[in-house]
């Protein structure tokens, strides 16, 4: 490349190509997409809160399917009525939480660390079982909406013609209800069925706006050139779908079904408040806030601890999504620092 | 044009059809509206149980029972537009007329809230991008979009609500709160403006300082137990005002603009008493509007006469500003309302409620008691709503003005020599106003469904209320009805923002025929 070239344009942007260019250099999509991710400061961290999170809440009660499981660390169980606490709180509310963060004499869980409830039920483990409700249709309600909405999308995006009139009838039909109308009446007539039936039953009525987007993304890739190819090459459209559009097409169902379980585990929480979700003796995140609301004022504890872990799971959630929308964004650069600019300027100086 | 807004309303009757038909015997199919009656031992049960089959024509199997209700729906086309029965044989209409308007009324101020300053925010943090304000704002943004409402709102009542009447009770600041105030108004101007290190200092120190003898004075001369604005404060506040949209909207340089803003606010100025009688002995919606209207055509007469050519943008200017001009002359007769409100008896020095549409007990025909009473009602709603629906715009616009930055067409005004002020506000911020449009548009119709939530969190008695009743009634036509209103406005919504968008961008035609 002339130096000429190089006046010609805009010297700032030259550099930037130049660099984000050789970061990407000889690297694999699957790469490009793991590095930028782990670049992005909040998502990485958020990442890892999540995880940690999960961990943290399903080792707590423990958990059996199939008669495979374990025995959870915590003491106590959520039908466990132990006696109220007394020392340390004020008389006339037993119960406070022992949880303690600062350093010193009491430093550590306690035996409460999120207090007891009026009856004295350890609100920890109740926190606890509701945050796994909450996980668990989160993630069911993610799944199910993700893959009917991937396969509607797709074969309405591919076959187009009159399947695709069909199936856009379809969603357009399910797009205009509002959610927390489909969702509320399916939650009041079948919430005491148990809460992973009504997740799933949920996940059929939100995967409108992803099939819309993984249709219109089939859309634009079924008429490029590696699809041609592919075709003029003999591959069949079973083929053609999972092996060349859909990897192209994975970071917009990736970041979509992120975001879209980011709002189902808000809707979880709401329909449980509004007592069309889970309903007692089962008991979830929403439910907890709905049943304590009214203690704010005498035991503050019962209503904060279920609400942070709601907005610490949520605010997790979406930054991932978000960093995983930058890290699948093709056009998307990162900031270049003045560190970069000087080492592309000099190039020698970073060899040494 | 019209052929194709004909052809989306057919879509949009086979939609609402398609949708209703889904929910109808979704409903339907999974709960007996006559168990109770069934299983109940009164003797008249029995007669009660045939009377309710009649009415609802319980008789007719849903799928079937659906076209019953559908020819209603239909029948609007020639006049006889019928919703169905209640349970308790009463008209449906009556129950959705009474209760559309209470939810607009909820989310009407929050929604116009929530676009003036997520877009006002969103456009400064994409400005500030990847400063300290920036991040700070995203995971501002991010936070907000994470929070349950319920949850929002159980914080407000005890924190907006309930301590703020405590602390009306004396109206004095605490210190420590002067302190905070101060350094959080420092930061975020010093954010906002930001520059070289001595810039930042500079701003931080006068922003906080001239916060924390404003907060003072007003806490010395009792303002919040007796607040008002009164001519010299809205003098002063309007010129501040007329200033800043001017700078805005066309550059100080424009003198014409300059001076008919600064005239419009002068006129105001003089005209404070007799607009002050006026509001006192007309008041009324009708005579508000009317006021209005005549302000905006005053303020028209004042652009035109000072600009010679290129009127358009200095009428604008001087319109904005009038219309700043007559929301302070609402808030200043508002506010010397407040003292006789607050010791009504049924407010009882408790202003901020936290429940509720309306005071009951509040004495009637006072047009400015009713007035506030309704806007204390919307504050905390107001509030939560507005916290969370503007962090969808933060990012939104935040989004769309980055990508508008990187146009060609921004580098050729660069180019041309625009000031960084007419870069901005004429050719970025104008064509980041187009795809937020229309996102604008179909949430407005998003935060309508929403309002079941909101409305049982504040006992507000609208659309979502009569959704809550009639499930746990099981009352399929009531149901059916909020379904119907809700549904519409997501389709027309959307059909709103696709002829907006084609209105504001010329690229985008809609097609009358295929």
């Amino acid at each position: 490349m002339s130096i000429f070239s190089r006046r010609a344009k805009s010297i700032e942007e030259q550099t930037e190509g130049d660099i984000f260019n050789k970061e990407t250099e000889g690297l694999t999509q699957g790469q490009i997409v793991r590095k930028r991710f782990i670049r992005h400061r909040g998502a990485m961290v958020s990442l890892i809160v999540l995880v940690s999170l999960i961990l943290f809440v399903f080792s707590t009660l423990g958990f059996k399917i199939f008669g495979f499981g374990f025995n959870g660390w915590w003491k106590y169980k959520i039908i466990d009525i132990p006696a109220l606490r007394t020392d340390g709180c004020s008389v006339a509310l037993p119960g406070c939480p022992t949880l303690d963060i600062i350093p010193g004499k009491n430093f550590g869980f306690g035996d409460h660390p999120f207090g007891q409830d009026d009856l004295g039920r350890d609100y920890f483990a109740l926190v606890m079982r509701g945050a796994e409700r909450s996980i668990e249709v989160t993630v069911v309600i993610g799944m199910v909406a993700g893959v009917i909405g991937t396969v509607v999308g797709s074969i309405a995006g591919f076959y187009r013609g009159w399947v695709d009139a069909i199936l856009m009838r379809i969603n357009d039909f399910i797009i205009t209800i509002p959610t927390i109308i489909v969702a509320s009446v399916i939650g009041f007539h079948f919430g005491n069925k148990g809460v992973l039936f009504l997740a799933v039953f949920v996940g059929f009525f939100i995967w409108g706006g992803l099939s819309r987007l993984v249709r219109g993304e089939f859309l634009t890739l079924r008429e490029r050139e590696f699809v041609d190819a592919a075709r003029v090459a003999g591959a069949s459209n079973r083929r053609i779908i999972f092996k060349h559009i859909l990897p192209n097409a994975i970071g917009i169902i990736v970041v979509s079904v992120t975001l879209l379980m980011s709002g189902a585990i808000l809707l979880e929480a709401a329909l449980s408040y509004l007592g069309f979700g889970v309903v007692a003796p089962d008991v979830s995140l929403g439910l907890l806030i709905s049943q304590y609301q009214d203690s704010f004022t005498t035991r503050p504890w019962l209503f904060w601890y279920p609400g942070l872990i709601i907005i610490i799971i949520a605010l997790c959630i979406n930054f991932i999504g978000d960093g995983l929308r930058d890290a699948f964004d093709p056009r998307q650069r990162r900031r270049i620092s003045h560190k970069d600019r000087a080492a592309e300027r000099n190039p020698t100086a970073k060899k040494k | 044009m019209l052929a194709y807004i004909g052809r989306r309303l057919g879509a949009m009757i086979v939609i609402l059809f398609g949708s209703s038909f889904l929910l109808y015997n979704l409903a339907a199919y999974s709960g007996d509206p006559t168990e109770g009656l069934r299983t109940s031992t009164d003797p008249k049960a029995h007669q009660q149980l045939l009377s309710l089959i009649r009415t609802l024509h319980l008789n007719v199997p849903p799928p079937a029972r659906f076209f019953i209700w559908f020819k209603g729906i239909i029948g609007g086309f020639t006049g006889n537009f019928d919703l169905g029965m209640t349970r308790d044989a009463n008209p449906v209409s009556t129950y959705i007329t009474n209760a559309i308007p209470v939810t607009i009324r909820l989310v009407l101020l929050s929604t116009i809230l929530a676009i003036l300053f997520g877009i006002g925010f969103g456009i400064v943090s994409a400005l500030r991008q990847y400063s300290r304000f920036d991040y700070a704002l995203t995971f501002f943004a991010f936070l907000l979009y994470s929070l349950p409402i319920f949850w929002v709102a159980v914080l407000l009542k005890a924190y907006l609500a309930i301590s703020f009447n405590n602390f009306l009770l004396n109206g004095s600041i605490a210190p420590l709160w002067i302190i905070s105030a101060s350094a959080i108004s420092g930061f975020f101007w010093a954010a906002v403006i930001s520059g070289t290190r001595q810039r930042v200092l500079a701003i931080f120190g006068i922003a906080g300082s001239a916060t924390a003898i404003f907060l003072e004075l007003l806490s010395l001369n009792k303002w919040f137990t007796h607040p008002g604005l009164g001519p010299i404060m809205m003098l002063a506040l309007g010129l501040g005002f007329a200033l800043g949209v001017t700078y805005l909207s066309t550059g100080l340089g424009n003198k014409a603009a300059l001076r008919s803003s600064l005239t419009v606010i002068v006129l105001g100025f003089i005209l404070y008493f007799p607009v002050e009688y006026l509001l006192k002995k007309y008041g009324s919606l009708s005579t508000l509007f009317e006021m209005l209207l005549v302000t905006i055509a005053i303020a028209w007469a004042v652009g035109f006469g000072y600009a010679k050519i290129d009127r358009r943008p200095v009428i604008r200017t001087s319109i904005l500003t009038s219309l700043f001009a007559a929301l302070l002359f609402v808030i200043d007769k508002l506010m010397k309302s407040w003292v006789p409100y607050v010791n009504t008896d049924a407010v009882h020095q408790r202003p901020i409620p936290t429940i509720g549409q309306a005071n009951d007990l509040l004495p009637s025909g006072n047009f400015w008691f009713t007035f506030l009473d309704t806007v204390l009602h919307l504050v905390l709603p107001t509030v939560a709503l507005l916290l969370i629906s503007m962090a969808g715009y933060i990012r939104y616009s935040r989004g769309t003005m980055l990508e508008v930055l990187n146009q060609d067409y921004i580098r050729t005004a660069r180019a041309k020599g625009l000031s960084e002020r007419t870069v901005i506000m004429r050719h970025a911020f104008r064509n980041t106003l187009i795809p937020i449009t229309t996102i604008i548009v179909v949430d407005f119709a998003g935060v309508l469904g929403g309002a079941i939530i909101t409305e049982r969190v504040f006992g507000w008695r609208g659309m979502g209320t009569q959704f809550n009743n009639a499930l746990n009634n099981q009352d399929l036509n009531l149901l059916m009805a909020v379904q119907l209103v809700t549904s519409s406005m997501v389709i027309l919504a959307n059909l709103v923002a696709d002829l907006l968008y084609s209105a504001l961008d010329p690229r985008i035609r809609v097609v009358g025929k295929k």
